[in-house]
């Protein structure tokens, strides 16, 4: 692993053109992929897909934010900026799992859930709050990956699992650089320096925490093999999922109940 | 736009250049009220009804029965998780200037004679923004309230994530959120009461997942900033936009209730689901 490279170094990796989005990984890691649509309210996102697909032969359900490969991909996902209705689906298939006795595999890529009108007529907020409360006490194992970007409560709402991943070069935070420096201190242009005094990275995220593994990345990054990067995905979903699947479930919740209760720095 | 949280003006009597009254210029009506008046009212404008930020404490007072509330983790103050410049420091003038260890006191009171776990944030500490120390108190109240068979009543006010923590602080959202879920799988009822203004990872968390949802009139509920979303839609937004009477319309919010009616409120919900009464 390339431990040598700044928060903003890596961001700018996770940036690159041709970074690989959960359209490419999914059949490098998964069969039978059935891609599931709607809210079963309001709409249909396409911020997140979410599915059942067979890991080896494990029947699956996958949820996923989706970033695009181009100007009108990312039209269509609105920039993997997700709606109310989109988390909305998330839990309607994550309940669907539950139900069926599923493992849950959650793929984080987000800037953050979208700000605007819509997202707040239609409560963002309360999309998101009822997310991580109801993912804390889902019935059924729940894996998560961060694939580039986990950015604010719009990560997070996929983000409430048994054990978090994160690729080599993704990072995870609070608000995205750029909403940092601009809350802060008033300025987006600072978003270098945020980025770097945020403690974002993969190493960062498993120092606090938050994270439990670190999934090696091709040198360079991993836009430089698609197969090997997916090949490691897959090696780390087999082993995570067989794992819980073999626990209790009150087990498993309890510990993933212990897991965010943990994190927090104070004195009394 | 409300941010005149101590907008105090002097008064000038007529006829004497040299005596003053303390006054309250309202930030919406404009009007100009004695003081003295506006707390009695318990920061309300008695002109247009508009309900000014309540300190912690004053906010206890006014909802708790006499001498009935009795603190938790009264002396729990933050760390510094993600090394950030001049956060220590920060937090040391803001506990000397409000006397608040950090942005919410928890605990249990009596309201009217019915005992719940209480919790209130306080906007004057670095905007009731949730870091570790908000994320801990209000799960330990949940918690607690689990165990005792209590319900919960938190006065939400928040600006978000408290930024200074970093990642820490968004964890703090799923930390309280699920300590609000197993109160809630217990049969605890869980009532929210939204004040100015409660916004981001709050409202994203906690705030959004009471039983029932009562906000004071007018004040601003939202996940995403105003700012920040004008310059994403590069658009003005409607004046009412965000406002409690909003977020009803769009049903989010079950009910707005004014301060004045806020006790005797909680008071019947409470009793309504059968708390109170001997077990």
């Amino acid at each position: 692993m390339d431990n040598n490279k700044t928060a903003w170094e890596r961001l700018a990796i996770v940036h690159t053109k041709g970074r690989p989005t959960i359209k490419d990984y999914i059949p490098l890691i998964f069969t039978d992929f059935y891609e599931m649509h709607g809210d079963r309210y309001f709409g249909d996102d396409h911020a997140i897909i979410g599915g059942i697909a067979r890991l080896n032969d494990t029947p699956v359900t996958v949820i996923a934010q989706v970033k695009g490969r181009n100007i009108n991909e990312n039209k269509d996902c609105n920039f993997a900026m997700p709606l109310p209705e989109g988390y909305r689906k998330a839990l309607r298939l994550a309940k669907q799992a539950e139900k069926f006795h599923r493992p849950v595999i959650c793929f984080i890529d987000t800037p953050g859930a979208y700000a605007g009108m819509p997202a707040e007529e239609r409560g963002q907020g309360e999309a998101i709050a009822k997310n991580i409360a109801e993912f804390m006490t889902l019935r059924t194992p729940i894996i998560s990956i961060v694939l580039g970007e986990g950015g604010s409560g719009g990560a997070l709402a996929l983000g409430v699992c048994d054990e978090l991943a994160m690729l080599e070069n993704a990072q995870y935070s609070v608000v995205s650089p750029r909403g940092f420096a601009s809350i802060l201190w008033k300025d987006s242009s600072r978003e270098q320096e945020a980025c770097n005094i945020m403690q974002v990275t993969a190493e960062d995220m498993v120092r606090l925490g938050v994270a439990e593994t670190i999934i090696e990345e091709p040198l360079g990054g991993a836009h430089n093999d698609l197969d090997k990067i997916s090949e490691n995905i897959k090696e780390y979903l087999s082993l995570k999922i067989s794992e819980k699947c073999q626990k209790g479930l009150d087990e498993l919740l309890k510990e993933r109940y212990t897991k965010f209760r943990k994190i927090g720095e104070f004195i009394e | 736009m409300f941010d005149d949280f101590f907008n105090v003006v002097k008064l000038r009597f007529n006829g004497n250049q040299d005596e003053t009254v303390p006054s309250f210029k309202c930030p919406r009506c404009q009007s100009t009220v004695p003081l003295e008046r506006y707390e009695e009212l318990h920061r309300v404008c008695p002109n247009c009804n508009y309900h000014g930020r309540l300190s912690a404490p004053d906010r206890i007072a006014m909802t708790a029965d006499k001498d009935s509330f009795i603190e938790f983790d009264a002396d729990m103050i933050s760390c510094d998780p993600i090394d950030f410049p001049d956060y220590p420091r920060k937090q040391q003038e803001l506990r000397d200037s409000t006397g608040l260890k950090d942005a919410v006191i928890t605990g249990t009171a009596n309201i009217r004679g019915i005992k719940t776990v209480l919790g209130v944030m306080d906007s004057r500490y670095m905007m009731a923004s949730m870091g570790s120390v908000v994320g801990e108190k209000i799960t330990r109240a949940f918690e607690y309230a689990t165990e005792h068979n209590l319900p919960v009543i938190m006065f939400t006010a928040s600006g978000g994530a408290r930024m200074q923590e970093g990642i820490v602080s968004l964890m703090q959202m799923a930390k309280t959120s699920g300590a609000v879920k197993l109160h809630s799988d217990s049969g605890g009822l869980y009532i929210t009461v939204l004040t100015d203004p409660t916004t981001g990872g709050v409202t994203a968390s906690f705030a959004s997942l009471g039983d029932i949802i009562i906000a004071e009139p007018k004040i601003l509920i939202g996940f995403a900033g105003r700012r920040v979303i004008e310059s994403t839609m590069k658009q003005r937004l409607p004046e009412d936009f965000q406002l409690a009477e909003f977020m009803q319309d769009k049903g989010f919010v079950d009910m707005i209730v004014e301060r004045k009616k806020l006790r005797s409120t909680l008071a019947n919900l409470l009793s309504m689901h059968g708390y109170g009464k001997e077990m």
